[in-house]
């Protein structure tokens, strides 16, 4: 009763934006795919929520196919786009009154399932929804869609120029609704909310680069990775990637994760290299591989 | 928004109706007077007497008066020859020259109207004075024309003109408004969202249109009103035929519009399509330009000219008092046009892309 995806491609033009994708999600699971921007994600959520048809393979949310039995879908996802498309010009609790009607529902039947989130915004439920925040108006989105009890949640980067506090909220409000029985498929393009999902997919210019839980995919990297610091990191970024060892160099907040192609690798060669380069300050030292060194390897 | 919908368009009207006028007042006129004779006075005397010439300025040559024309100080000149009063009397007839600034086609004409009416009138009263100091032997047979003009006995442009400006604030506001409105919900993207829901097309649809249509109807009454009491235009027909009909007219309107926002991605993609159909509309339905003068290519495309109809309908009904049956084929060839275009929209219309 979760979703199926069997072989979707989809192709606009001359640019393939799904190439036979294929996963499972199971019901009351949070799935996360997770990209960067172009990776395909909104173009799945649209086929998904029955606005686009796939050139190729099929699909089902809830147990329906979502070419044949796309009104029962409709009828049965909550479905939040990545651009904040309520009303503007209508009031909070209008918006709110609005999509419990066309759904056939009112607020008071399922206020239980959006109480926690409508709390938050009730304080504001006469002000116009265009002038809300935008941690509250992720907020109302929710609500919105959640408004007529679905059995799945599609949410399209739903933290996206949200404040790190709302971000975390919006997180552990899903976990609630995960414990109401609701499928969630989220996606996003920051890798520190991917560890938050219960399973998630790796996607890259339309294909899936691994799916698995974020533990697990940790785990799967194949390399140490050392933390490598200094004074001047410009200095530090370019000798690492001069040195003939590397495997694979990148920023990572205040220091440079480093990876090295030998097995045998002993830290302290790449100190004596690195003073050799005139820096100073040196720090190095193994760290847990995390989602994000794992997407950079696999997109490699 | 709604303030604007409703003052702007009526003010159009109240402007629009006053200073769309066929009616050409204070020509500046001219005068070159080579005789200096009583007859030639006298025929002056006859344009100064006349409401529609202004400024009467006598130019001692011809090519001073050209030059005033050229600097725009003057739209007529009169040029009366030497021996004007000798000539008539032995001669019994006499030639003035009539010179008319035609920068503007239109209002030459009926200037050049008003003038042959007025040389006109001189010359009657003139051979009656003739033939009585002549001979009273041969009595001329005066036959005189008088005009009657129907359904509008003094010709007054504001009783043709303010039914037709009504009918075009109606079109416009309801054109624009229903062609931008879904158009913008695509580009908030609330559309999007709407599009998930169980919501059927036509309900969305009617949904949408409806209050346009009831905005429309709106506009209908007070521009009607406003008619009555400002303009005094005669409203000989039925009320109920006019919204009658109006109510079918707005239909045509509303599908034109939403067939537009189909095929269009942004606001201002559809307000171009729209304005583009509009000035076609406008220039096409016979309220500036009669139809009947028209090539008869563009005869054919005022066919397909749904203002063409609502400006011939809403004259016949309020200045001529037509009934249903006269109105009747307008009736159904709008109604059919609403049900093609309705057809064609909610066709065209897809909630999956």
């Amino acid at each position: 009763m979760g979703i199926t995806v069997r072989n979707i491609s989809k192709t606009y033009k001359n640019v393939k934006a799904l190439q036979d994708i294929s996963f499972a999600v199971k019901p009351a699971e949070i799935f996360g795919l997770i990209g960067p921007d172009g990776a395909g994600k909104t173009t799945l959520f649209r086929i998904l929520t029955t606005l686009l048809f796939a050139d190729e393979g099929k699909a089902t949310v809830a147990g329906y196919d979502v070419v044949t039995a796309y009104k029962d879908i409709r009828k049965s996802v909550g479905y939040m786009p990545g651009k904040f498309s309520l009303y503007h010009d209508l009031t909070v609790e209008e918006n709110l009154n609005f999509f419990a009607t066309i759904f056939g529902t009112t607020i008071e039947e399922n206020y239980e399932l959006i109480e926690d989130i409508y709390v938050q915004i009730a304080p504001f439920k006469n002000r116009r929804a265009g002038k809300l925040s935008g941690g509250m108006k992720q907020k109302l989105a929710l609500c919105c869609a959640l408004i007529h009890k679905p059995k799945v949640l599609f949410l399209d980067e739903p933290t996206t120029g949200v404040d790190p506090v709302s971000r975390k909220e919006f997180w552990e409000m899903l976990k609630r609704l995960q414990e109401k029985e609701i499928t969630i498929l989220v996606s996003t393009p920051y890798m520190d909310e991917a560890a938050l999902c219960d399973r998630i997919a790796l996607i890259q210019a339309g294909k899936i680069l691994q799916i698995d839980t974020p533990e697990a995919i940790v785990r799967h990297y194949p390399k140490q990775i050392y933390n490598v610091g200094a004074s001047n990191m410009y200095a530090l970024i370019n000798s690492l990637k001069a040195y003939e060892h590397k495997h694979s160099v990148y920023p990572f907040g205040e220091f440079v994760h480093y990876t090295d192609r030998r097995s045998n690798f002993n830290p302290e060669d790449l100190r004596r290299y690195l003073e050799s380069q005139d820096l100073r300050q040196l720090a190095i030292e193994a760290t847990a591989a995390t989602i994000e060194d794992t997407f950079m390897e696999l997109a490699k | 928004m709604l303030p604007i919908i409703f003052v702007l368009p009526l003010l159009q009207l109240v402007i629009l109706s006053n200073a769309a006028t066929f009616e050409v007042q204070h020509i500046k006129f001219g005068f070159i007077d080579n005789d200096h004779s009583v007859s030639s006075r006298a025929l002056i005397e006859k344009f100064q007497a006349s409401t529609y010439f202004d400024v009467f300025t006598n130019f001692p040559s011809n090519s001073q008066a050209s030059k005033a024309m050229l600097k725009g100080e003057i739209d007529v000149v009169l040029d009366i020859p030497q021996f004007f009063e000798r000539d008539l009397q032995k001669e019994k007839q006499n030639h003035v020259g009539v010179t008319i600034n035609a920068i503007d086609g239109a209002a030459a004409g009926v200037e050049n109207v008003y003038i042959t009416q007025i040389i006109q009138n001189y010359n009657q009263h003139l051979k009656v004075d003739l033939q009585q100091i002549s001979d009273q032997k041969t009595q001329a047979i005066r036959i005189e024309t008088i005009p009657l003009f129907w359904y509008n006995e003094t010709l007054n442009y504001k009783t043709f003109m303010v039914p037709g400006i009504l009918v075009l604030l109606v079109s416009m506001i309801t054109l624009f408004l229903s062609g931008m409105n879904i158009v913008r919900e695509k580009e908030i993207g609330t559309l999007e969202q709407i599009n998930v829901t169980p919501i059927k097309k036509s309900q969305f649809i009617i949904g949408k249109l409806f209050p346009f249509w009831v905005i429309g109807m709106g506009l209908l009454t007070v521009g009607l009103l406003l008619a009555k009491v400002i303009f005094d235009v005669p409203m000989l027909g039925s009320l109920v035929l006019m919204y009658a009909y109006t109510s079918i007219y707005i239909l045509v309107i509303l599908g034109i519009g939403l067939f537009i926002s189909n095929f269009t991605d942004t606001q201002q993609q559809a307000m171009f399509i729209a304005w583009f159909f509009v000035v076609i509309f406008i220039l096409m339905s016979g309220l500036f330009t009669p139809i009947e003068s028209m090539p008869p290519w563009a005869q054919l495309v005022t066919e397909f000219n749904p203002i063409k109809y609502y400006v011939e309908v809403m004259r016949m009904v309020m200045l001529k008092g037509s009934g249903f049956l006269d109105i009747l084929p307008l009736l159904i060839k709008t109604l059919l046009y609403a049900i093609v275009m309705n057809g064609l929209a909610v066709w065209s219309y897809k909630k999956t892309t």
